[in-house]
């Protein structure tokens, strides 16, 4: 270990987060390895070692030959501080290596308020922040996740941009890299042949030119870049790869367990949720191949606990074969098998029971809206009585707490959505005195609120989101008819919201003010101790941007927006005609029931979605 | 069978030194699910691994003699455990031997540890007779934080004995310090040094534990 490194360490907190060695990391001679690849997160360590696409892809990515793969997440303030002092540049965790000395820098971009952390960490790296800056071929800097449905905000950082899910296309991406290593090529030449790979992105391909009125006219473009880069997909999910080895961490996580993935995408198009058509179209594994990999996964990593993960669990449909299959191998064994995301809607008591064997937690659940209409606008599918049945059913089953998730500033949202929230909440609670079957024990119902952000490829696309101070006024209305001491209410602040708005649907343009933020101290901006309104306000003005351009204002149809040149495989106009439905409030099969035709079958080269 | 209390000796070394306390009981209970070989667990609502450590180790601080307690649940030859489990620890953990224990932690009275000071200013050769000199010292009183505050402890009689050396850029030392009442970190000596002679004070100091004993100075095991 680097001996500055030693000498830091003791004065920062949770030093085990910054020093590699855990079980499971992947060490390779450097003299069998030809590409070095630095898989970054920008997050700190127990955020990104929770995250199962990290996990896939430093699977995936090792088990190519000549490949050495390692992780690099964002030091905490207190570390990046003593980093500094000492000039220690941000190094990998495997092989305590600087970034520089990497071949492909990727990052996973999971959510929005990340962006300041990748500048920062490309800063601590002493890698120069712009594409434009970094002439060489070496290192290639790239970003894949769901953010990148609109790559633009970041499009001065990196170069290119892996648009889908990264399995097959990182791996392509790594051959040509090779290739273009070997070869001696320079980057443009690199840049043009992996645009030719399907779901890459390359930013500095597609030129942005703008309207008077500041919307965006034209997004050009240049040297035969394909028209519309479609998302990459692994169509044959039940085979693909799965981490059954994962790095064991030495430290507290945040999700310290094994979690399975189901399936992915999912049935129901909820209007509000990028993930519910970024993922689209639904493939499951099997039954016999998620058991496997469980134990195997249980058996590799020594966790106690085991958490089936999916965009809706309880949509997986031998669910119950799955569980009983697993919980033979976890009670024997105390380990505790968990399901997060239930549904409120076909929640059985048999299901209920079965998990219960091993360990009783709160229970969850997301009604979004707090009438029947305002439901039916979003296209949740969950009526109030299937919510009250379950609850009931829970409370005579022994649960006390309950907790209830909710958007405010939702399309079509009047006063009477908002206090529906309440009614909700206080029938909640006559249920539980009705029935409970333990009342000593007392009962917590938990109403949570987040402001709504309309978010790009999902059918509220074009909506404004409330401005801040309607969200705040609705969050008064509420908290005034929440008066009951057995519920607490929790409400998300207006200010990250407003921002995530902003970058979520955001222009080329953007980019300077994310770049503005970083270089006036943002960093960490998903965490309340750093991020700082006052600083994003000040960026805008800087750049002579104003954010309620970009958050609070509705698009018409006809208007070009930045993610254009990006398809998740869901058609334009599904999306346009599900949105006027919405204020129809006229509900869309879920995919089960009747295909709605949205477009992302085509992605498959054959078969069927949801088989 | 062994429903007896086993205990394994670990040495915790390299990047492993930064694993805290906590962390390292997790990990270890972790291992031996990798290996194989449940532990036993305790009975009533909430069960969990017997598991106990001897003398818990401050975070940066390496070792080659972390005693930890523990039972299986079922049988299993005391080499295999050894093997098995040193199959499954991570990077810079060693379990060095597995034996039926038949005395307590409680016996454990003394510890040796070595320390490396780093002067960045100050020539080790310079320093040395004037550390010798400050420990040989009657009363070393020094300010510790309790749980309730700052308190005073004398550190001299926890010294059983300390002999300094000296290398090119720094100065080893080896130390018999008292393990329990009362318990004496061997961060105390560079606290001490920092509080009574700044100008000793090395500008960093690690330490590794190499041994521990009873209060007859047979090695404890």
């Amino acid at each position: 270990m680097d001996k500055r490194l030693t000498h830091i360490l003791p004065k920062v907190q949770k030093p085990a987060r910054y020093t590699g060695g855990e079980y499971n990391q992947v060490i390779k001679s450097k003299a069998d390895v030809d590409l070095r690849m630095a898989l970054c997160f920008p997050d700190t360590y127990e955020i990104g070692m929770s995250n199962l696409g990290i996990k896939i892809l430093y699977g995936i990515t090792n088990e190519m030959e000549g490949v050495w793969c390692e992780r690099v997440f964002a030091p905490w303030g207190d570390m990046e501080n003593e980093m500094r002092k000492s000039h220690i540049p941000l190094w990998a965790l495997e092989s305590g290596d600087p970034l520089s000395e990497f071949d492909i820098i990727g990052f996973s971009l999971g959510y929005e308020m990340a962006y300041t952390n990748v500048l920062n960490m490309l800063d601590l790296a002493g890698i120069p922040i712009h594409s434009s800056e970094r002439t060489e071929l070496l290192p290639i800097v790239f970003a894949g996740g769901t953010s990148c449905c609109n790559p633009e905000p970041m499009a001065d950082f990196f170069d290119l941009m892996a648009i889908g899910e990264g399995e097959d296309m990182n791996r392509e991406l790594l051959l040509l890299l090779r290739e273009a290593k070997r070869g001696g090529w320079a980057k443009a030449e690199f840049l043009s042949k992996a645009a030719e790979i399907g779901g890459i992105y390359v930013p500095s391909f597609y030129e942005p030119f703008y309207n008077s009125d500041g919307t965006l006219s034209e997004l050009r473009v240049k040297d035969g870049a394909p028209e519309l880069v479609t998302k990459r997909i692994v169509e044959d999910f039940d085979n693909s790869y799965f981490p059954t080895s994962p790095v064991v961490p030495s430290t507290e996580i945040v999700h310290d367990r094994v979690t399975l993935e189901l399936f992915r995408g999912c049935i129901r198009g909820c209007r509000f949720c990028q993930a519910g058509y970024a993922y689209r179209p639904v493939r499951s594994r099997s039954v016999d191949k998620l058991e496997e990999q469980g134990i195997a996964s249980l058996e590799n990593t020594g966790y106690q606990e085991i958490t089936l993960s999916s965009l809706s669990t309880s949509d997986y449909r031998p669910l119950g074969r799955l569980c009983d299959g697993l919980l033979d191998y976890c009670v024997p064994r105390s380990i505790g098998l968990s399901l997060p995301s239930l549904r409120a809607d076909n929640f059985s008591i048999e299901l209920m029971g079965k998990v219960q064997q091993v360990r009783k937690s709160g229970l969850t659940f997301a009604p979004e809206a707090g009438t029947q209409r305002l439901r039916d606008a979003i296209n949740k599918n969950v009526s109030e009585e299937d919510l009250l049945n379950t609850c009931r059913i829970a409370f005579e089953g022994g649960w006390s707490n309950v907790k209830l998730y909710f958007m405010l500033g939702l399309p079509t949202e009047t006063d009477e959505d908002v206090l529906g929230i309440a009614d909700l909440a206080m029938k909640v609670l006559a249920l539980w005195k009705q029935h409970a079957s333990n009342k000593s024990r007392g009962v917590r119902i938990t109403v949570s609120t987040s402001c709504f952000v309309p978010k790009p490829h999902t059918p509220f696309q074009w909506e404004a989101q409330v401005d801040m101070d309607e969200y705040r006024r609705r969050v008064s209305l509420l908290r005034s008819h929440l008066r009951a001491k057995a519920i607490t209410y929790n409400w998300h602040d207006a200010d990250t919201s407003l921002i995530e708005a902003v970058l979520s649907r955001g222009d080329r343009r953007i980019g300077a003010v994310i770049e503005e933020v970083w270089r006036s101290g943002g960093k960490l901006d998903s965490w309340s101790e750093y991020f700082s309104f006052g600083r994003w306000i000040s960026a805008f003005e800087k750049c002579g941007l104003d954010p309620k351009f970009y958050a609070c204002r509705e698009r018409n149809i006809d208007e070009l927006l930045p993610w254009s040149r990006v398809s998740m495989g869901v058609k334009p106009e599904f999306m346009w005609n599900e949105r006027q439905k919405c204020y129809r409030a006229e509900l869309s099969p879920d995919c089960r029931k009747k295909c709605t035709a949205c477009g992302a079958l085509s992605l498959m080269s054959g078969g069927r979605c949801d088989e | 069978m062994n429903e007896s209390s086993l205990r394994l000796r670990l040495s915790k070394t390299g990047r492993a030194v930064y694993i805290s306390h906590l962390d390292l009981m997790r990990t270890m209970q972790r291992a031996f699910l990798r290996a194989d070989m449940p532990l036993k667990y305790s009975e009533g609502f909430n069960p969990h691994a017997q598991i106990s450590f001897a003398l818990p180790l401050s975070l940066g601080t390496a070792s080659e003699c972390e005693l930890m307690d523990f039972k299986l649940s079922s049988f299993m030859a005391l080499p295999e455990i050894a093997f098995r489990l040193n199959r499954v620890l991570p990077e810079g953990l060693h379990v060095q031997e597995v034996y039926e224990q038949d005395r307590k932690f409680r016996h454990i009275k003394w510890l040796d540890v070595e320390g490396v000071f780093e002067y960045n200013l100050r020539s080790p050769a310079l320093v040395l007779p004037e550390l010798t000199d400050f420990f040989a010292r009657d009363g070393i009183v020094i300010e510790k934080k309790t749980k309730s505050g700052t308190g005073e402890m004398d550190i001299s009689p926890a010294i059983r004995s300390i002999l300094f050396d000296c290398g090119s850029t720094t100065v080893t030392l080896r130390a018999t310090l008292s393990a329990q009442e009362p318990t004496m970190n061997p961060d105390n000596l560079v606290s001490a040094l920092r509080q009574l002679a700044p100008d000793l004070a090395p500008d960093f100091a690690y330490f590794t534990r190499k041994q521990v004993y009873d209060a007859d100075m047979n090695v404890f095991r």
